[in-house]
């Protein structure tokens, strides 16, 4: 028997309320299906296994509100017999975020029996260190600061975690005043949980991340001619957008540079499975997203266009996997048509680096010692110095160069 | 197909793009991109979208001709007249 816990889907996650499961008991299911959809600030997101086997017990109901790592189902492994609980070691403990204040009513107060006496939460080991602000914040709020998760230099509880849990509580308060079934429109986000969770994860990454930072221009004639003679002719739906082309060219360029590549954690860098692409879409309403595009490295550009437009759509609408969100390596952010000349971005974390480009915007320049126009993209690094220096950086950006100038190797 | 009829349908595949947009208040004469806050790939949604509804393949170098609903119907008012540019 193993246990299915809630994904962690990006470092601005805490919890998540299960929406609608899509399977139960005795249900088979194997690596990659979709078994359930939560709601998060990100909108309705759809959590997939990574196990193969049966499932057993469907441990959280619609509408709870569960923790990263909290129980979400059982399942007994390909061959065991479902019903034999007591098989094998025992589960381990999951990782319950402890919780704080106090607790908000999950049942209806109308039907509600006196409730027993709560099991004092135990405490996480030793007591957590808490910043001054923090504490005065969490004081404030009527929350008990020592018994949250810290994300702060040595697991300190800083004002942002305080910040965040008052919003988590009001979040999981919010479902006990009006007692309806759980809610199963797809799509749809909080945009001010949105921007919350992008204040913690953005703060994080400011306190933690020593960025450096590189930008340079590229010229994108060669790219944009050979884009439109591929365009031409094509129909609507079998046309690539420069977009494609940049960030193609963009995996390609982290292949060769892995240490850009990947996620520092614990002190240490560990390189990415894959160049699985975080790919910035700002969503209607505020915020944005940046989904993973799985090998983008690997994907021709059909392919990838294909890939982009579903991620695009889906992010906007609800409807993106939970792998989608757990795996990007490497955050592009392209402004498009109408966006701003230049972006220099901010590392999500755990990742270390970030590349962004600007409008494309026809400007003089010179080929062949003569000063012509041409049209022309700011592409920007933003990377970790604990991972990388600027040496490999300016690789990175040097060979994305040269792959736009080679449109039809894409 | 009658010009009001091809607004119909620009306006419907508009809400599906920018389901927030207040389109009963859009002006005719007013960029698209600015007024609805399209990016490149709603563009070529809309223009996929004006290709499976409408039957025109609106190719790359006409978007420019589009950039206004007034515009729109116009240009795709007179691409179905014309009939040749039909489905690809």
């Amino acid at each position: 028997m193993t246990d299915f816990v809630m994904p962690s889907l990006g470092a601005d996650m805490e919890r998540a309320k299960v929406a609608e499961w899509l399977v139960k008991p005795g249900d088979r299911v194997k690596k990659g299906d979709v078994v359930a959809v939560v709601e998060t600030h990100k909108g309705a997101i759809e959590i997939e296994i990574f196990q193969e086997g049966t499932v057993a017990e469907l441990c959280a109901r619609e509408g709870d509100d569960v923790p990263v790592g909290g129980l979400l189902a059982r399942l007994s492994a390909p061959g065991e017999a479902p019903a034999e609980r007591p098989a094998g070691p025992p589960a381990p403990p999951v990782r319950e975020m402890p919780r704080a204040g106090p607790q908000p009513a999950r049942e209806p107060k109308a039907e509600a029996p006196p409730a027993p006496p709560r099991p004092p939460v135990p405490p996480a080991g030793p007591r957590a260190k808490v910043s001054p602000a923090a504490r005065r914040r969490a004081a404030e709020l009527g929350i008990d600061a020592d018994a949250l998760a810290g994300t702060g230099v040595d697991g300190s509880v800083t004002l942002a975690d305080v910040e965040l849990a008052a919003q988590t509580h009001a979040a999981a308060a919010a479902p006990a005043e009006e007692p309806a079934p759980a809610r199963k429109t797809r799509g749809g986000f909080d945009p001010a949980e949105m921007r919350k969770a992008i204040a913690a994860a953005m703060g994080r990454s400011k306190r933690e991340i020593p960025h450096y930072y590189l930008t340079g221009t590229i010229d994108l004639g060669t790219a944009l001619a050979w884009l439109e003679r591929y365009n031409d002719g094509r129909p609507p739906d079998g046309r690539l957008l420069p977009a494609v082309l940049l960030l193609k060219a963009t995996a390609l360029g982290l292949r060769a540079t892995p240490q850009l590549n990947g996620f520092w954690e614990e002190g240490a860098f560990r390189p990415g499975p894959g160049v699985h692409v975080g790919w910035a879409i700002s969503l209607r309403g505020g915020g944005l997203v940046a989904p993973a595009i799985h090998d983008a490295d690997r994907k021709p550009l059909p392919e990838l266009m294909a890939a982009l437009r579903d991620l695009v759509g889906r992010a906007r609408s609800g409807g993106l996997r939970s792998s989608e969100l757990m795996d990007p390596t490497v955050t592009v952010t392209s402004l498009g048509e109408r966006g701003a000349d230049a972006v220099i971005g901010v590392i999500y974390p755990p990742q270390v680096a970030i590349v962004g480009f600007g409008r494309i915007a026809e400007r003089p320049w010179i080929v062949d010692g003569l000063v012509t126009k041409r049209p022309v993209v700011s592409i920007s690094l933003a990377a970790d110095h604990r991972a990388s220096d600027g040496h490999t950086g300016g690789l990175l950006l040097a060979e994305i160069d040269r792959l736009l100038q080679e449109p039809e190797r894409l | 197909m009658t010009p009001d009829r091809i607004r119909a349908v620009l306006l419907e595949e508009l809400g599906n793009i920018a389901p927030e947009a207040d389109l009963g208040s859009l002006d005719p004469g007013a960029d698209l991109r600015e007024a609805l806050d399209l990016d490149s790939m709603d563009l070529l949604n809309w223009i996929a979208a004006i290709h499976t509804r409408l039957g025109v393949n609106v190719p790359e170098r006409d978007y420019a001709k589009l950039a206004t609903l007034a515009d729109a119907v116009d240009y795709l008012a007179h691409a179905a007249e014309k009939g040749g540019r039909s489905a690809g």
